[in-house]
């Protein structure tokens, strides 16, 4: 009886849901549990980019985009739920910044046809187009990400890590365990020795950890962790005087909210990025112009520039771009979520087209290609400057090793075309 | 007068042992299979299927489970993730392992690897009782959650952890993998649910479910009349987590498709299950379906009416949403510690009388 | 050498296990009094520090939700209250809390079934976590009291002269057993020789009896919770401290749980013992055992280390003696 009644109540409500006409971007993002703190900066940045766009431009060709904002906790079943509950609304394209979330999408946006971009998370062999045609994680991934750090590790050693100590702390989950398989190959090649350090999710407490960084003396430690995880490392870094430049996290490891808590002794810890950070764009005098100023930033705006907003951004600023690649492509200003992939495939985006966005040299240039889904695989180094509160850019965009990188990105595609019984094409 | 339970006159000892013995219901309960057998497939959408029922089925399935374990034996458990994670592992291994085995026989293989695992886990309740066991049982939640993590065996060598499920058909129909339609997923589900409510229905009014609820009640002087709570204790864990396996299978191959351990089958899900089982009404089958109904529902319910009908920001919608099922878990408690099964009844005896209350 | 590095450990350990035992206090205090096994215990410990921060850096509660309804966007009162300050009105919040606890939930479940309280917390966990959310953000929160931190310089140049190898000993670590020890003291002290301590000993033997001879077991109750509020607060602030304020902190209550199931849930002294064997022995397993499975073993060793023992002593180590009867 219950149920009969809630699903009458529901269905009342479901139909009373507005039609929608314009681009639908939805921003699967999360605000609260365990990673709300970092979900939101990042949806903020997602939203105040095309609310620019719409203000500003009047939206992409004439189209207004609409972001529809649908809260998953970080959680695998409500990002499911968000899913089915978009996706009947003409959706074009999922950013759900959950690796999690990532996985369970890969199958059915390829069954309905729609585009998943993950930039920068989400499965790394997503980059062969061949195997997974609906999914795009430009401009790089987490194994470029490891590659490139270890590219930047072999420039300050001048050229050669023999014999070098590199720890390796990770958050333990699906996303983590990525970097694993490449730094291994890595280390073969470069000859340093990796070890492994696991913390269990949350990772508030990683004493025994820090305890055996401290006894083995590592040259260098790596992180990929996400959320309190990341403010715990840093702060037991700092208790045992690890030297805080030698300690380099993945991007999802390097933003404002993981060092703050740890004031002063944070300073001098890097972190891996793919695009700017901070106000110092020319971008920003239009957002606060058409955005900021009228009050309609996205939560008030208390996040502008800062190092996860502009990483929600700039997957704003290349699903814009893919947008108006695929209106252009088609003719036609009111795309389809197939066109809309076809856009991506063709997606280029210039450091001429970026300065032209009001965003010179903020991210590397990205080309993308129907076997290509995952761009350069370029990315930078900052470094935290806690005098003054704000990171610094401290390298240039790096390539990653791409010889290394090709064949495991081929062979874990591969394996997974035979599970799911995938013909590549291209 | 619209319910009655007088006047239906048996005349034979097999009318009178039947599942439902009352008239109303039994006609009630065919009224309810034949809609959702014959009527919901046709009409589904995939927003209801993945949203609403399909989960609604695989938690009634997991929440029968832990009813039976909690509800009818006595012996509270908070491994429910756990267990469903080893359904869902050992799903995963058997469909990579064995393609040509029909998928029902993996899911049933599934329950039964559950149900020895759970088992193993149960034997500690021989001594340990209360809260105590509730709090050993996450020991169970926390290392086979880290064993399916860990042990790169159990996700087949997989860079990251993950596990997909393969595509599967029944009769030439999908029932795992991307393509599977909406009323597939939702009937292989109700298939699943509605013979295991079946079978727990009526294991639970045989001698078996009267064992269990004697342990329930007192387990030493259970064991002095008679009832060996070694038997009845780990063959209601058995029992138990062959039902939650099942689900976790479900969980993983039909509904989600891909699932971490850490992610999919953490503590929150443990405490999600008892909730629907003290909701719903502990010992009782409706019960566990009323609070799986009334925990899925909810939130989806909730999340229209603050979104998308009231258009606050979906962090303080979310946030409220915690408040306002926080609350009504607290007011349930309150108000009927039975849960819905008991209002249930209520309704039913109010019915009975209707429309002449006196 | 290798010793040494273990003994490290082991200090590091019992550390550790000092700051489990500051969350498991609460349990054994609430459980003993009401019988209420009290979940949200975790949550309280964050609901007081996302309070304490609110109320230090002058923020306006319910901001968000007055912006969104109502269209009135302020954020902060422009104000900043001292540590000391603050740590009191926000002890005073806490009692708030516990009084609306008492008098909304408790009062109507006198006489259920502990599991049936037992939910109710986690309904109040749920509740707490998303009012403290509302009321105050869902960002990290720095939280800075003045609490030191970092590697203590003194036992390092100490052991390193004495035994040739530098501990490291965390100051705030040092800090948080030093505030265990004081609160620890003041608890048995107010239990033992107090009369509303005397009050709520009696409670815990018998609701029924303590009621006949005229203890309010209403206002035991608030007291209770209070104290509890109060114990959260403190174990807020460290781990507040360490790793900044957002939600994972309510996660700290499932590393107090096997520490009240190896203590007993009855036993204050239980609650201190069992947090130092768990954190002493979940780090030399992580250490010793951990490189050969794989690590990150910390967050079920303590279940099954606890579990193993509950088989021998089915009450804990403190524990009252279950005694059945038909």
């Amino acid at each position: 009886m219950k149920l009969k009644l809630a699903t009458v109540a529901l269905g009342a409500l479901m139909a009373a849901a507005p039609a929608m006409a314009d681009l639908v971007v939805p921003n699967l993002s999360y605000r609260t549990g365990p990673y709300g703190a970092n979900g939101t900066q990042y949806a903020d940045g997602f939203n105040d980019y095309f609310t620019l766009l719409n203000e500003r431009d009047g939206g992409i060709g004439g189209e207004k985009v609409q972001t529809p904002e649908c809260e998953t906790a970080y959680n695998t079943e409500e990002g499911v739920e968000c899913y089915e509950a978009t996706k009947g609304s003409g959706a074009l394209v999922y950013n759900p910044l959950s690796t999690g979330i990532t996985y369970q999408l890969i199958p059915k946006v390829s069954a309905d046809k729609i585009p998943l971009y993950t930039p920068g998370y989400g499965r790394t062999s997503a980059k062969n187009g061949k195997v997974f045609e609906w999914v795009f994680n430009a401009p790089a991934n987490y194994w470029d990400g490891a590659s490139v750090a270890v590219k930047y590790l072999l420039d300050q050693n001048g050229g050669s890590l023999e014999g070098k100590k590199i720890a390796l702390i990770y958050h333990n989950s699906a996303y983590g365990k990525e970097p694993i398989r490449t730094l291994q190959e890595l280390s073969r090649k470069h000859g340093f020795s990796l070890t492994e350090l696991p913390v269990d999710p949350p990772g508030q407490e990683q004493k025994s950890q820090w305890l055996q960084i401290r006894r083995d003396k590592p040259d260098y430690v790596l992180m990929w962790g996400w959320g309190v995880m990341n403010q715990t490392a840093i702060q037991e870094a700092a208790n045992i005087r690890f030297p805080m430049e030698n300690f380099i996290g993945i991007w999802w490891s390097g933003s404002e909210v993981d060092v703050k808590p740890v004031g002063a002794s944070a300073n001098g810890y890097k972190a891996l990025t793919f695009h700017g950070v901070g106000t110092g764009y020319p971008i920003y005098e239009d957002m606060k112009k058409f955005v900021i100023e009228p009050g309609k930033a996205s939560q008030g705006g208390q996040f502008v520039g800062s190092v996860l907003y502009s990483r929600g951004m700039y997957a704003a600023v290349v699903i814009a771009e893919a947008i108006r690649k695929a209106q252009e492509l088609s003719g036609t200003s009111n795309i389809t979520a197939a066109q809309l992939r076809d856009g991506f495939e063709a997606l280029e985006i210039t450091p001429e087209r970026l300065s032209e966005l009001g965003l010179p040299d903020f991210g590397p240039e990205i080309r993308m290609t129907c076997d290509n889904h995952g761009g350069s695989g370029m990315a930078r180094l900052q470094q935290w400057d806690a005098s003054a509160g704000k990171w610094t850019l401290i390298s240039d965009f790096t390539q990653p090793d791409q010889e290394v990188l090709d064949p495991l990105i081929l062979e874990d595609s591969e394996a997974y075309a035979k599970e799911a019984g995938i013909s590549p094409r291209c | 007068m619209l319910y009655r339970e007088a006047g239906d006159f048996k005349t034979s000892y097999r009318d009178d042992g039947q599942t439902f013995p009352i008239r109303l219901d039994r006609w009630g309960y065919y009224a309810i299979l034949a809609v959702a057998f014959l009527v919901v497939p046709l009409v589904i959408d995939s927003y209801w299927a993945n949203a609403v029922l399909v989960p609604f089925l695989i938690y009634a399935i997991a929440a029968i489970g832990l009813n039976i374990l909690t509800g009818y034996a006595g012996q509270v458990s908070l491994g429910t993730g756990g267990f469903m994670a080893v359904g869902a592992y050992a799903v995963y291994k058997l469909m990579i392992a064995l393609p040509a085995v029909p998928i029902i026989i993996h899911i049933l293989l599934a329950g039964a690897i559950t149900a020895v695992v759970g088992v193993l886990f149960g034997l500690p309740s021989l001594r340990i009782k209360g809260f105590y066991l509730a709090v050993a049982t996450l020991a169970a939640q926390f290392f086979l959650v880290w064993l399916f993590n860990k042990v790169p065996w159990f996700y087949n060598y997989s860079a990251s952890g993950q596990i997909n499920a393969p595509e599967r058909t029944i009769l030439g129909w999908a029932v795992t993998g991307p393509a599977t339609t909406a009323s597939a997923k939702y009937l292989i589900c109700l298939v699943f649910a509605v013979v295991l409510a079946w079978v727990a229905r009526n294991l639970t009014r045989g001698s078996v479910g009267r064992k269990w609820m004697a342990i329930r009640d007192m387990d030493i002087a259970a064991e002095i009349i008679g009832v060996n709570p070694l038997t009845a204790k780990l063959s209601a864990f058995a029992v138990s987590s062959f039902f939650v396996g099942i689900a976790g299978a479900l969980l993983f191959a039909v509904y989600l498709g891909a699932a971490e351990a850490t992610e999919a089958f953490g503590i929150n899900k443990s405490f999600l299950v008892l909730f629907m089982i003290i909701i719903g009404g502990l010992g009782s089958i409706f019960g566990s379906f009323a609070g799986a109904a009334f925990l899925v529902l909810l939130p989806v319910f909730l999340k229209n009416l603050l979104v998308v009908q009231l258009g606050w920001p979906t962090d303080l919608a979310a946030h409220l949403e915690l408040m306002i099922v926080g609350a009504l878990i607290v007011f349930f408690l309150i108000v009927e510690p039975h849960g819905l099964a008991r209002l249930w009844q209520l309704a039913k005896e109010k019915l009975r009388l209707w429309p002449f209350p006196h | 050498m290798e010793f040494l590095y273990a003994s490290e450990i082991l200090l590091n350990g019992l550390m550790a296990g000092v700051m489990y035992s500051l969350v498991a206090l609460g349990f054994v205090l609430i459980y003993k009094a009401s019988g209420v096994f009290n979940y949200a215990q975790g949550v309280l410990a964050l609901f007081a520090a996302m309070t304490l921060v609110g109320i230090m850096e002058g923020r306006v509660p319910f901001a968000h939700l007055l912006g969104a309804v109502f269209g009135i966007h302020v954020s902060s009162f422009g104000w900043t209250v001292p540590g000391a300050v603050a740590i009191l009105l926000t002890a005073l919040v806490m009692v708030g809390v516990a009084i609306a606890i008492e008098k909304l939930v408790l009062k109507h479940l006198v006489g259920q079934e502990p599991i049936i309280l037992f939910m109710a917390t986690i309904g109040l966990a749920w509740f707490l976590e998303g009012l403290g959310d509302v009321m105050w953000g869902a960002d990290v929160k720095v939280l800075d009291v003045g609490l030191p931190q970092g590697i203590s310089e003194t036992v390092e140049t100490l052991t390193n002269d004495w035994l040739g190898y530098g501990f490291f000993i965390d100051r705030l670590d040092i800090w948080a057993a030093m505030i265990a020890a004081v609160l620890v003291a003041a608890l048995v002290g107010f239990s033992q020789y107090t009369k509303q301590g005397r009050a709520m000993r009696a409670v815990a033997d018998d609701h029924q009896a303590a009621l006949s001879v005229g203890i309010s077991l209403q206002f035991i109750w608030i007291m209770v919770w209070s104290i509890a509020g109060f114990v959260a607060l403190v174990a807020g602030i460290m781990w507040g401290t360490k790793s900044g304020v957002q939600f994972s902190l309510s996660l700290i209550a499932l590393k107090a749980l096997p520490v009240l199931m190896l203590g007993g849930f009855t036993s204050i002294p239980g609650a201190i013992v069992g947090g130092l064997i768990i954190g002493m022995g979940e780090k030399l397993f992580e250490y010793f055992i951990g490189p050969m499975v794989g690590g990150a073993t910390e967050n079920w060793f303590a279940y099954v280390l606890a579990l193993i023992f509950l088989v021998f002593r089915p009450q804990g180590l403190f524990g009252e003696r279950i005694i059945e009867r038909v």
